[in-house]
């Protein structure tokens, strides 16, 4: 019984705290509804649309499983969409991570004007999507586009790009690639590489290790986590590329690059099934998380912490 | 000085070794760092080559444009194409559209994130660092997953086809990003001068608006950076939620242009390049003037891109 009146307290604190706890609350209210409304409410709205065909305009009708069924079974669409996304997501992530590396190794190296070479590679990053669309569907047009022309220069001659079943897709890993690799990403893989300790490289050079030994065995690990953070983030972006696609081919030629965004989008907005539209974005969240679960996991084996 | 002349032979055979050995290291070195160099300068190129060709096109004439073989730059430049940007769609409508929705959002962006960045990193209540933890794996939320919800919702408020769908959001906690962003620097803003203000008798709002938003300027200035860039460069947003030209942002505007371009007979390609530059210009200008705090808003937060 004596302890009541301090438990009391501590639970809910002094008025002092507690008036501190109702201001804290008060601040940070404006991100809690804004995470009730459009992400948590969404998510959980989704989820329920997801059981129930529901088009535009008319009302929400429970059918279980179907649409997932559907999803599965029936869309012809619906896994060729996922492997389109896969090949292009796979290929994007590991060139895309190892050649921002390979950038940031570069402006690591003692240069001058590192900050020019920087910006000048930071660009193109920036450059807002649809423009990005527009100037390289322009730059992959087959007669008279600069790739295709300075390959006709070396004598090879260059595909339809864009227009051809084949190299769409390889086209618009080439673009994501000039749009990535100078982005954030390097400049996160420099911070990360300004981090790792002279002195580590300085007695492995005593020791006789050459620079390409050096990188591999005190580089590569001390990066490690940054290299995971990199992976997870870059296959997210890649699974959920929709813009690029949907404005340089819409999804053409012949589906070639109509991905797994793509096909929820035309879905959802262009025959407004809202109900299959929800279940594919569920479809897509659990394999997002799936993906980032399995990454983690085996990043045990491979990256390493310093302090654990 | 008669040791002199017998061990300065002696003393300099070595030292001449050395300096040939140093000689050669340095060859080296100077070899390493001029291919250093040129590597760094063939990606640079790699990486502008685009932009200049775009440049180059958005000037050519109609009968330079498909032209093969094709030049970089066009024979006489046709600055003309840009003003036929505005003459062929309402361009400038469009850009006062971007513009406004752009301003608009990033107050709120900036406002709300910093008072949630302030609740965050000053006040203590139960379930802080978990909400945070919220927070901060709200980033990893793909936009795809609540669209179509959000979409149903502000159809429910007759909202389609206005600006605030594109608005509202940045109000409520502007993002994961942002919040993150300014909580880090907050924390490095010493405590005795909240401390001191509040023993003044001064509200947390006075502390808020009059301590610590004016020392985090430089903090904002990379908020308000990141901000304007993402809702310039926005395409997702306005191609769902607007229906009628006159309210189109220069994202969407663009693809209107494409669509159209390839119905006339005369092509358009070198105005739609043309266009395309005016919409990348913005973003890009603003990198130029303001480089330092897009690097630090990167390395701070290790997000974005």
């Amino acid at each position: 019984m004596a302890t009541a009146a301090p438990t009391r307290r501590s639970r809910f604190g002094s008025p002092l705290q507690r008036r501190e706890a109702i201001e804290g609350y008060l601040w940070i209210s404006p991100w809690i509804i804004g995470f009730l409304v459009f992400s948590l409410g969404p998510i959980i709205a989704s989820a329920y649309l997801s059981f129930t065909q529901y088009k535009i305009g008319g009302t929400p009708v429970w059918i279980g499983l179907e649409n997932y069924r559907q999803a599965f079974f029936v869309d012809k669409q619906f896994w060729p969409s996922l492997g389109r996304t896969a090949y292009y997501s796979v290929a994007l992530v590991v060139l895309g991570v190892s050649l921002s590396l390979a950038a940031a190794v570069l402006l690591n190296q003692n240069i001058r004007f590192r900050a020019v070479y920087r910006a000048l590679y930071y660009l193109p990053s920036l450059t807002p999507v649809v423009a990005l669309a527009i100037l390289w569907r322009w730059l992959l047009q087959p007669q008279v586009g600069l790739v295709n022309f300075m390959l006709y220069q070396v004598g090879i001659p260059g595909p339809g790009w864009l227009t051809d079943r084949n190299w769409a897709i390889p086209a618009l890993i080439m673009i994501g690639l000039w749009a990535s690799i100078g982005g954030g990403r390097m400049i996160i893989f420099l911070a990360g590489l300004q981090g790792v300790p002279k002195e580590l490289h300085e007695s492995a050079e005593i020791d006789g290790a050459n620079a390409i030994q050096r990188f591999f065995s005190i580089t590569l690990p001390m990066i490690s986590p940054v290299i995971l953070f990199n992976l997870i983030l870059g296959v997210i972006g890649s699974f959920s590329v929709f813009s690029v696609a949907y404005i340089a081919t819409e999804g053409g030629p012949n589906y070639a690059t109509w991905f797994y965004m793509l096909h929820l989008y035309y879905n959802a907005f262009s025959y407004f099934q809202m109900g299959y539209a929800s279940a594919l974005a569920w479809i897509f969240f659990v394999l997002i998380f799936i993906l980032s679960y399995i990454q983690i996991k085996l990043s045990n084996r491979w990256v390493y912490y310093e302090f654990s | 000085m008669a040791t002199t002349p017998q061990s300065a032979p002696a003393m300099l055979s070595p030292r001449a070794a050395s300096a040939r050995r140093s000689t050669r290291a340095s060859l080296a070195k100077l070899g390493t760092s001029a291919l250093i160099y040129f590597i760094a300068t063939v990606v640079a190129i790699l990486f502008m080559l685009p932009f200049v060709w775009t440049i180059g096109s958005s000037l050519k004439p109609i009968t330079e444009i498909f032209k093969f073989p094709p030049t970089l730059w066009p024979q006489e430049p046709r600055w003309q194409n840009y003003a036929d940007v505005f003459r062929i769609a309402p361009f400038g409508r469009f850009i006062l559209n971007t513009a406004y929705i752009t301003a608009v959002a990033m107050v709120g962006q900036i406002l709300s994130a910093a008072a949630v960045a302030y609740g965050f990193s000053r006040f203590r209540f139960p379930g802080r660092d978990p909400l945070f933890f919220l927070v901060l794996s709200t980033m990893m939320l793909p936009w795809q997953v609540t669209i179509v919800p959000t979409f149903l919702l502000f159809r429910f408020f007759g909202m389609i086809n206005t600006y605030w769908p594109l608005i509202i959001p940045s109000f409520f906690g502007g993002g994961a990003f942002y919040i993150f962003l300014l909580r880090q620097f907050f924390m490095t803003i010493p405590r005795d001068l909240d401390e001191a203000a509040k023993i003044d008798g001064a509200t947390s709002v006075r502390i808020f608006w009059n301590i610590i938003l004016p020392l985090a300027k430089p903090a904002l200035a990379t908020v308000a950076i990141f901000s304007f860039i993402e809702h310039w460069n926005e395409f997702i947003g306005p191609l769902i939620f607007l229906n009628s030209p006159e309210k189109f942002t220069v994202s969407i505007g663009l693809r209107y242009f494409t669509a159209s371009s390839f119905e006339s007979d005369e092509p358009r390609e070198a105005i739609l390049m043309a266009a395309s530059l005016i919409v990348a210009v913005p973003p890009l200008t603003l990198f130029f003037l303001a480089q330092k705090y897009f690097v630090r808003g990167i390395v701070t937060t290790g997000l974005k891109g």
